[in-house]
Protein backbone atom coordinates (compact mmCIF):
# COMPACT_ATOMS: atom_id res chain seq x y z
CA UNK A 1 0.00 0.00 0.00
CA UNK A 2 1.49 3.28 -1.00
CA UNK A 3 1.86 6.38 1.09
CA UNK A 4 -0.70 8.16 -1.04
CA UNK A 5 -3.33 5.56 -0.29
CA UNK A 6 -2.54 5.73 3.41
CA UNK A 7 -2.88 9.49 3.45
CA UNK A 8 -6.14 9.27 1.53
CA UNK A 9 -7.55 6.79 4.02
CA UNK A 10 -6.57 8.82 7.05
CA UNK A 11 -7.79 12.00 5.41
CA UNK A 12 -11.18 10.45 4.75
CA UNK A 13 -11.35 9.19 8.31
CA UNK A 14 -10.60 12.63 9.72
CA UNK A 15 -13.12 14.23 7.39
CA UNK A 16 -15.76 11.75 8.47
CA UNK A 17 -15.04 12.50 12.11
CA UNK A 18 -15.26 16.25 11.55
CA UNK A 19 -18.50 16.01 9.63
CA UNK A 20 -20.03 13.88 12.30
CA UNK A 21 -19.21 16.58 14.84
CA UNK A 22 -21.30 19.10 12.88
CA UNK A 23 -18.56 21.53 12.10
CA UNK A 24 -20.26 24.68 11.00
CA UNK A 25 -21.86 27.19 13.35
CA UNK A 26 -22.90 24.61 15.88
CA UNK A 27 -22.49 26.84 18.89
CA UNK A 28 -23.06 30.55 18.94
CA UNK A 29 -22.93 32.95 21.84
CA UNK A 30 -24.11 36.51 22.03
CA UNK A 31 -21.56 39.23 22.66
CA UNK A 32 -20.88 40.09 26.24
CA UNK A 33 -22.34 43.27 27.63
CA UNK A 34 -19.10 45.09 28.52
CA UNK A 35 -17.30 46.84 25.72
CA UNK A 36 -13.86 47.01 27.33
CA UNK A 37 -11.34 44.42 26.32
CA UNK A 38 -10.03 42.34 29.21
CA UNK A 39 -6.58 41.16 28.18
CA UNK A 40 -5.92 38.76 31.03
CA UNK A 41 -9.26 37.00 30.45
CA UNK A 42 -8.55 36.87 26.70
CA UNK A 43 -5.11 35.38 27.28
CA UNK A 44 -6.18 32.87 29.90
CA UNK A 45 -9.05 31.72 27.69
CA UNK A 46 -6.60 30.89 24.95
CA UNK A 47 -4.16 29.13 27.27
CA UNK A 48 -6.73 26.96 28.96
CA UNK A 49 -8.42 23.82 27.75
CA UNK A 50 -12.05 23.97 26.70
CA UNK A 51 -14.92 21.72 25.72
CA UNK A 52 -15.46 23.36 22.35
CA UNK A 53 -13.07 24.49 19.66
CA UNK A 54 -13.45 28.19 19.00
CA UNK A 55 -13.01 28.94 15.29
CA UNK A 56 -13.86 32.59 14.82
CA UNK A 57 -15.91 35.40 16.35
CA UNK A 58 -18.07 37.18 13.84
CA UNK A 59 -18.36 40.95 13.80
CA UNK A 60 -21.67 40.99 15.68
CA UNK A 61 -20.09 39.08 18.53
CA UNK A 62 -21.34 35.61 17.64
CA UNK A 63 -18.80 32.92 18.40
CA UNK A 64 -18.48 30.10 15.93
CA UNK A 65 -17.01 26.98 17.46
CA UNK A 66 -16.73 23.29 16.80
CA UNK A 67 -18.42 21.37 19.60
CA UNK A 68 -16.56 18.48 21.15
CA UNK A 69 -17.97 15.42 22.90
CA UNK A 70 -18.28 15.47 26.65
CA UNK A 71 -17.86 12.13 28.36
CA UNK A 72 -18.43 12.13 32.09
CA UNK A 73 -18.79 9.32 34.54
CA UNK A 74 -20.82 10.17 37.60
CA UNK A 75 -21.52 8.04 40.63
CA UNK A 76 -25.24 8.61 40.25
CA UNK A 77 -25.95 8.20 36.59
CA UNK A 78 -22.98 6.24 35.28
CA UNK A 79 -21.33 6.99 31.98
CA UNK A 80 -22.81 9.89 30.02
CA UNK A 81 -21.67 11.03 26.62
CA UNK A 82 -23.10 13.98 24.76
CA UNK A 83 -22.00 16.92 22.66
CA UNK A 84 -20.89 20.12 24.34
CA UNK A 85 -23.68 22.07 22.64
CA UNK A 86 -26.01 20.70 25.29
CA UNK A 87 -24.05 22.52 28.01
CA UNK A 88 -23.48 25.81 26.19
CA UNK A 89 -24.56 29.09 27.83
CA UNK A 90 -24.67 27.50 31.24
CA UNK A 91 -27.53 25.12 30.45
CA UNK A 92 -28.00 22.11 32.64
CA UNK A 93 -28.27 18.78 30.87
CA UNK A 94 -28.84 15.47 32.62
CA UNK A 95 -27.79 17.20 35.81
CA UNK A 96 -24.42 18.43 34.55
CA UNK A 97 -23.36 22.03 34.23
CA UNK A 98 -20.16 23.82 33.34
CA UNK A 99 -19.34 26.28 36.10
CA UNK A 100 -17.98 29.66 35.13
CA UNK A 101 -17.16 31.10 38.50
CA UNK A 102 -16.75 30.02 42.08
CA UNK A 103 -14.60 27.24 43.44
CA UNK A 104 -15.27 24.88 40.52
CA UNK A 105 -14.75 27.41 37.73
CA UNK A 106 -14.20 25.78 34.37
CA UNK A 107 -15.20 22.30 35.52
CA UNK A 108 -18.28 20.21 34.94
CA UNK A 109 -20.16 19.60 38.14
CA UNK A 110 -23.19 17.55 38.83
CA UNK A 111 -26.08 19.48 40.23
CA UNK A 112 -29.14 17.87 41.71
CA UNK A 113 -32.72 18.28 40.47
CA UNK A 114 -33.67 20.68 43.28
CA UNK A 115 -30.72 22.90 42.49
CA UNK A 116 -31.93 23.01 38.91
CA UNK A 117 -35.47 24.01 39.87
CA UNK A 118 -34.45 26.68 42.35
CA UNK A 119 -31.68 27.95 40.09
CA UNK A 120 -34.23 28.44 37.35
CA UNK A 121 -36.50 30.25 39.77
CA UNK A 122 -33.67 32.45 40.98
CA UNK A 123 -32.89 33.39 37.39
CA UNK A 124 -36.49 34.35 36.81
CA UNK A 125 -36.54 36.28 40.06
CA UNK A 126 -33.48 38.26 39.04
CA UNK A 127 -35.16 39.05 35.74
CA UNK A 128 -38.00 40.79 37.58
CA UNK A 129 -35.83 42.56 40.08
CA UNK A 130 -37.55 45.92 39.75
CA UNK A 131 -40.78 44.50 41.16
CA UNK A 132 -40.87 45.35 44.85
CA UNK A 133 -43.11 42.44 45.73
CA UNK A 134 -40.77 39.86 44.36
CA UNK A 135 -37.67 41.62 45.66
CA UNK A 136 -38.01 40.04 49.08
CA UNK A 137 -38.53 36.65 47.50
CA UNK A 138 -35.48 37.25 45.34
CA UNK A 139 -33.50 37.79 48.53
CA UNK A 140 -34.54 34.50 50.02
CA UNK A 141 -33.90 32.79 46.68
CA UNK A 142 -30.45 34.35 46.63
CA UNK A 143 -29.62 33.13 50.09
CA UNK A 144 -30.83 29.68 49.09
CA UNK A 145 -28.73 30.03 45.97
CA UNK A 146 -25.67 30.69 48.13
CA UNK A 147 -26.48 27.78 50.38
CA UNK A 148 -26.68 25.45 47.42
CA UNK A 149 -23.17 26.32 46.32
CA UNK A 150 -21.99 24.85 49.62
CA UNK A 151 -24.26 21.83 49.25
CA UNK A 152 -22.97 18.52 48.13
CA UNK A 153 -21.76 19.11 44.63
CA UNK A 154 -20.47 16.01 42.95
CA UNK A 155 -17.53 16.30 40.61
CA UNK A 156 -17.99 13.61 38.00
CA UNK A 157 -14.98 11.96 36.41
CA UNK A 158 -14.37 13.93 33.27
CA UNK A 159 -13.15 11.89 30.31
CA UNK A 160 -14.27 14.38 27.69
CA UNK A 161 -12.59 14.82 24.37
CA UNK A 162 -11.56 18.39 25.01
CA UNK A 163 -9.55 20.65 22.70
CA UNK A 164 -6.22 19.37 24.04
CA UNK A 165 -7.25 15.72 23.78
CA UNK A 166 -8.43 16.17 20.21
CA UNK A 167 -5.15 17.79 19.23
CA UNK A 168 -3.16 15.07 20.95
CA UNK A 169 -5.10 12.52 18.92
CA UNK A 170 -4.26 14.49 15.81
CA UNK A 171 -0.57 14.56 16.73
CA UNK A 172 -0.64 10.80 17.35
CA UNK A 173 -2.34 10.29 13.98
CA UNK A 174 0.26 12.40 12.18
CA UNK A 175 3.07 10.51 13.90
CA UNK A 176 1.53 7.16 13.01
CA UNK A 177 1.11 8.08 9.36
CA UNK A 178 4.61 9.51 9.16
CA UNK A 179 6.51 6.71 10.82
CA UNK A 180 4.51 3.78 9.52
CA UNK A 181 4.98 4.96 5.96
CA UNK A 182 8.70 5.56 6.48
CA UNK A 183 9.09 2.11 8.09
CA UNK A 184 7.19 0.55 5.20
CA UNK A 185 9.50 2.26 2.71
CA UNK A 186 12.55 0.92 4.53
CA UNK A 187 11.11 -2.59 4.53
CA UNK A 188 10.57 -2.44 0.80
CA UNK A 189 13.89 -0.87 -0.12
CA UNK A 190 16.27 -2.02 2.54
CA UNK A 191 19.05 0.21 3.74
CA UNK A 192 19.65 2.39 0.72
CA UNK A 193 19.58 6.06 -0.08
CA UNK A 194 16.44 7.59 1.40
CA UNK A 195 13.86 9.13 -0.90
CA UNK A 196 11.09 11.59 -0.22
CA UNK A 197 9.70 11.57 3.29
CA UNK A 198 12.45 9.27 4.52
CA UNK A 199 15.04 11.86 3.57
CA UNK A 200 13.31 14.28 5.87
CA UNK A 201 12.76 12.02 8.87
CA UNK A 202 15.96 9.99 8.80
CA UNK A 203 18.38 12.81 9.76
CA UNK A 204 16.22 13.70 12.75
CA UNK A 205 16.06 10.10 13.94
CA UNK A 206 19.81 9.76 13.50
CA UNK A 207 20.25 13.02 15.40
CA UNK A 208 18.25 11.67 18.34
CA UNK A 209 20.21 8.44 18.23
CA UNK A 210 23.73 9.82 17.81
CA UNK A 211 23.55 13.06 19.76
CA UNK A 212 21.07 12.24 22.49
CA UNK A 213 20.84 8.51 23.08
CA UNK A 214 24.36 7.19 22.53
CA UNK A 215 26.34 9.84 24.46
CA UNK A 216 24.07 9.52 27.49
CA UNK A 217 22.98 5.89 27.63
CA UNK A 218 25.90 4.22 25.91
CA UNK A 219 26.39 2.40 22.66
CA UNK A 220 25.40 -1.01 24.00
CA UNK A 221 22.25 -0.16 25.93
CA UNK A 222 20.57 2.60 23.96
CA UNK A 223 18.54 0.37 21.64
CA UNK A 224 16.02 -0.49 24.34
CA UNK A 225 15.22 3.14 25.00
CA UNK A 226 15.32 4.55 21.49
CA UNK A 227 11.57 4.02 20.84
CA UNK A 228 10.65 5.98 23.95
CA UNK A 229 13.12 8.78 23.24
CA UNK A 230 12.00 9.11 19.64
CA UNK A 231 8.33 9.09 20.65
CA UNK A 232 8.78 11.72 23.30
CA UNK A 233 10.89 13.92 21.06
CA UNK A 234 8.49 13.90 18.13
CA UNK A 235 5.40 14.12 20.32
CA UNK A 236 6.64 17.22 22.13
CA UNK A 237 8.01 18.80 18.96
CA UNK A 238 4.82 18.20 16.97
CA UNK A 239 2.56 19.46 19.73
CA UNK A 240 4.69 22.55 20.30
CA UNK A 241 4.61 23.40 16.60
CA UNK A 242 0.90 22.68 16.24
CA UNK A 243 0.17 24.88 19.24
CA UNK A 244 1.61 27.83 17.36
CA UNK A 245 -0.74 27.57 14.38
CA UNK A 246 -3.75 29.69 15.23
CA UNK A 247 -6.68 27.93 13.51
CA UNK A 248 -8.41 24.61 14.15
CA UNK A 249 -7.53 21.73 14.13
CA UNK A 250 -4.27 23.21 15.41
CA UNK A 251 -3.81 25.89 18.00
CA UNK A 252 -4.56 24.09 21.23
CA UNK A 253 -2.08 24.61 24.03
CA UNK A 254 -1.24 20.95 24.62
CA UNK A 255 2.31 20.99 25.98
CA UNK A 256 1.48 24.10 27.95
CA UNK A 257 -0.97 22.07 29.99
CA UNK A 258 0.61 20.89 33.19
CA UNK A 259 -1.33 17.63 33.17
CA UNK A 260 0.22 16.64 29.85
CA UNK A 261 3.76 17.51 30.88
CA UNK A 262 3.16 15.78 34.22
CA UNK A 263 2.33 12.55 32.43
CA UNK A 264 5.37 12.83 30.16
CA UNK A 265 7.69 13.45 33.11
CA UNK A 266 6.00 10.66 35.08
CA UNK A 267 6.60 8.19 32.25
CA UNK A 268 10.26 9.20 32.19
CA UNK A 269 10.34 8.70 35.94
CA UNK A 270 8.79 5.24 35.64
CA UNK A 271 11.23 4.22 32.94
CA UNK A 272 14.24 5.36 34.95
CA UNK A 273 13.04 3.55 38.07
CA UNK A 274 12.16 0.32 36.33
CA UNK A 275 15.42 0.14 34.43
CA UNK A 276 17.61 1.04 37.36
CA UNK A 277 20.18 -1.59 38.07
CA UNK A 278 21.70 -2.58 41.38
CA UNK A 279 24.35 0.12 41.08
CA UNK A 280 21.70 2.82 40.82
CA UNK A 281 19.74 1.72 43.86
CA UNK A 282 22.95 1.33 45.81
CA UNK A 283 23.81 4.93 45.06
CA UNK A 284 20.51 6.10 46.43
CA UNK A 285 20.17 4.02 49.55
CA UNK A 286 23.76 3.29 50.49
CA UNK A 287 25.90 5.89 48.76
CA UNK A 288 29.42 4.50 48.78
CA UNK A 289 31.86 6.49 50.82
CA UNK A 290 29.23 7.95 53.14
CA UNK A 291 29.54 7.10 56.88
CA UNK A 292 26.59 5.29 58.44
CA UNK A 293 25.48 8.14 60.67
CA UNK A 294 25.02 10.42 57.65
CA UNK A 295 22.72 7.98 55.86
CA UNK A 296 19.43 9.16 57.55
CA UNK A 297 20.12 12.55 56.00
CA UNK A 298 21.48 11.32 52.69
CA UNK A 299 18.63 8.93 51.87
CA UNK A 300 15.83 11.57 51.99
CA UNK A 301 18.06 13.94 50.06
CA UNK A 302 18.66 11.32 47.39
CA UNK A 303 14.96 10.49 47.21
CA UNK A 304 14.10 14.15 46.82
CA UNK A 305 16.72 14.38 44.09
CA UNK A 306 15.14 11.37 42.41
CA UNK A 307 11.74 13.09 42.33
CA UNK A 308 12.85 16.64 41.66
CA UNK A 309 14.50 15.77 38.35
CA UNK A 310 11.29 14.72 36.57
CA UNK A 311 9.50 17.55 38.37
CA UNK A 312 11.91 20.02 36.80
CA UNK A 313 11.27 18.38 33.41
CA UNK A 314 7.55 18.90 33.87
CA UNK A 315 7.74 22.55 34.94
CA UNK A 316 10.38 23.50 32.38
CA UNK A 317 8.34 22.34 29.39
CA UNK A 318 5.06 23.69 30.75
CA UNK A 319 6.43 27.11 31.66
CA UNK A 320 8.41 27.61 28.46
CA UNK A 321 5.53 26.82 26.15
CA UNK A 322 2.89 28.66 28.18
CA UNK A 323 5.15 31.70 28.54
CA UNK A 324 5.69 31.77 24.80
CA UNK A 325 1.96 31.66 24.11
CA UNK A 326 1.28 34.36 26.70
CA UNK A 327 3.89 36.65 25.15
CA UNK A 328 2.45 36.26 21.65
CA UNK A 329 -1.10 36.75 22.90
CA UNK A 330 -0.08 39.83 24.91
CA UNK A 331 1.60 41.42 21.93
CA UNK A 332 -1.50 40.86 19.82
CA UNK A 333 -3.86 42.13 22.51
CA UNK A 334 -1.80 45.35 22.64
CA UNK A 335 -3.62 46.31 19.48
CA UNK A 336 -6.98 45.85 21.19
CA UNK A 337 -5.96 47.67 24.34
CA UNK A 338 -4.89 50.78 22.45
CA UNK A 339 -7.69 50.43 19.90
CA UNK A 340 -5.55 52.14 17.27
CA UNK A 341 -4.33 51.05 13.88
CA UNK A 342 -0.79 52.31 14.22
CA UNK A 343 -0.16 49.93 17.12
CA UNK A 344 -0.41 47.03 14.72
CA UNK A 345 2.56 48.39 12.77
CA UNK A 346 4.61 47.95 15.94
CA UNK A 347 2.91 44.90 17.35
CA UNK A 348 2.79 42.65 14.28
CA UNK A 349 6.57 42.66 13.58
CA UNK A 350 7.22 42.00 17.26
CA UNK A 351 4.70 39.16 17.23
CA UNK A 352 6.31 37.75 14.09
CA UNK A 353 9.71 37.85 15.76
CA UNK A 354 8.37 36.19 18.92
CA UNK A 355 6.61 33.54 16.84
CA UNK A 356 9.86 32.66 15.06
CA UNK A 357 11.57 32.52 18.44
CA UNK A 358 8.81 30.22 19.60
CA UNK A 359 9.57 27.89 16.70
CA UNK A 360 13.13 27.70 17.98
CA UNK A 361 11.91 27.20 21.54
CA UNK A 362 9.59 24.42 20.32
CA UNK A 363 12.56 22.50 18.99
CA UNK A 364 14.86 23.32 21.90
CA UNK A 365 12.33 22.25 24.52
CA UNK A 366 11.70 18.95 22.76
CA UNK A 367 15.48 18.47 22.50
CA UNK A 368 16.13 19.36 26.15
CA UNK A 369 13.31 17.14 27.42
CA UNK A 370 14.60 14.19 25.41
CA UNK A 371 18.21 14.92 26.37
CA UNK A 372 17.46 15.06 30.07
CA UNK A 373 15.31 11.92 29.86
CA UNK A 374 18.20 10.14 28.17
CA UNK A 375 20.56 11.49 30.82
CA UNK A 376 18.40 10.20 33.68
CA UNK A 377 17.98 6.83 31.99
CA UNK A 378 21.71 6.71 31.39
CA UNK A 379 22.39 7.44 35.06
CA UNK A 380 20.11 4.56 36.00
CA UNK A 381 21.68 1.96 33.74
CA UNK A 382 25.33 2.91 34.07
CA UNK A 383 27.60 0.08 35.11
CA UNK A 384 29.77 0.24 38.14
CA UNK A 385 33.13 1.61 37.17
CA UNK A 386 34.91 1.34 40.50
CA UNK B 1 -1.27 43.88 46.25
CA UNK B 2 -0.39 40.21 45.84
CA UNK B 3 -0.61 40.75 42.10
CA UNK B 4 1.99 43.52 42.19
CA UNK B 5 4.24 41.55 44.53
CA UNK B 6 3.94 38.53 42.26
CA UNK B 7 4.94 40.65 39.28
CA UNK B 8 7.92 42.07 41.18
CA UNK B 9 8.98 38.56 42.20
CA UNK B 10 8.79 37.35 38.62
CA UNK B 11 10.84 40.33 37.48
CA UNK B 12 13.53 39.62 40.06
CA UNK B 13 13.75 35.99 38.98
CA UNK B 14 14.10 37.05 35.38
CA UNK B 15 16.99 39.35 36.34
CA UNK B 16 18.85 36.31 37.64
CA UNK B 17 18.13 34.35 34.48
CA UNK B 18 19.20 37.28 32.32
CA UNK B 19 22.51 37.60 34.09
CA UNK B 20 23.14 33.85 33.95
CA UNK B 21 22.30 33.37 30.30
CA UNK B 22 24.16 36.54 29.40
CA UNK B 23 27.30 35.18 31.02
CA UNK B 24 26.90 31.85 29.24
CA UNK B 25 26.51 33.61 25.92
CA UNK B 26 29.50 35.83 26.54
CA UNK B 27 31.79 33.01 27.58
CA UNK B 28 30.58 30.88 24.68
CA UNK B 29 31.44 33.66 22.23
CA UNK B 30 34.83 34.05 23.78
CA UNK B 31 35.49 30.33 23.56
CA UNK B 32 34.33 30.24 19.95
CA UNK B 33 36.68 33.10 19.14
CA UNK B 34 39.60 31.30 20.73
CA UNK B 35 38.93 28.00 18.96
CA UNK B 36 36.68 28.35 15.92
CA UNK B 37 36.78 24.66 15.02
CA UNK B 38 34.96 23.76 18.27
CA UNK B 39 32.23 26.31 17.54
CA UNK B 40 29.36 23.88 16.92
CA UNK B 41 30.08 21.87 20.06
CA UNK B 42 30.24 25.04 22.10
CA UNK B 43 26.99 26.25 20.59
CA UNK B 44 25.18 23.02 21.47
CA UNK B 45 26.44 23.13 25.04
CA UNK B 46 25.48 26.79 25.31
CA UNK B 47 21.92 26.13 24.20
CA UNK B 48 21.52 23.27 26.66
CA UNK B 49 22.82 25.36 29.55
CA UNK B 50 20.59 28.27 28.55
CA UNK B 51 17.53 26.03 28.45
CA UNK B 52 18.29 24.67 31.92
CA UNK B 53 18.74 28.13 33.43
CA UNK B 54 15.59 29.32 31.72
CA UNK B 55 13.80 26.35 33.31
CA UNK B 56 14.80 27.57 36.76
CA UNK B 57 13.69 31.13 36.01
CA UNK B 58 10.37 29.87 34.72
CA UNK B 59 9.86 27.97 37.98
CA UNK B 60 9.76 31.37 39.66
CA UNK B 61 7.46 32.77 37.00
CA UNK B 62 5.04 29.88 37.49
CA UNK B 63 4.96 30.48 41.23
CA UNK B 64 4.38 34.18 40.59
CA UNK B 65 1.53 33.37 38.20
CA UNK B 66 -0.05 31.11 40.79
CA UNK B 67 0.08 33.79 43.44
CA UNK B 68 -0.94 36.81 41.44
Amino acid sequence: MSLRLLIKQFGLLTLALLVSFQVVSASEEHAKEDESFNPSEFILDHIKDSHEWHVITKEDGHHVSIPLPIIVYSKNSGLNAFMSTKLAHGHIYKGFQIQHEGPYAGKIIEVGEDFHAEHQQAKEEHAHEDHAVEASEAHTEESDHQAHSEDEVYLPLDFSITKNVAMMFLAALIMLVLFLSVARAYKKQGISEPRGLQGFIEPIILFVQNDIAIPNIGEDKHHKFMPYLLTVFFFIFLNNIMGLIPFPPFGANVTGNIAVTFVLAFITFLITQFSGNKNYWRHIFATPGVPLWLLPIMIPVEIIGMISKPFALMVRLFANITAGHIIVLSLVSLIFIFKAMWVSAVSVPFTLFMDVLELLVAFIQAYVFTLLSALFIGLAVVDDHH
Amino acid sequence: MTGTLAAIGAGLAVIGAGIGIGRIGGQAMEAMARQPEAASKIQTAMIIAAALIEGVALFAVVVALLQG
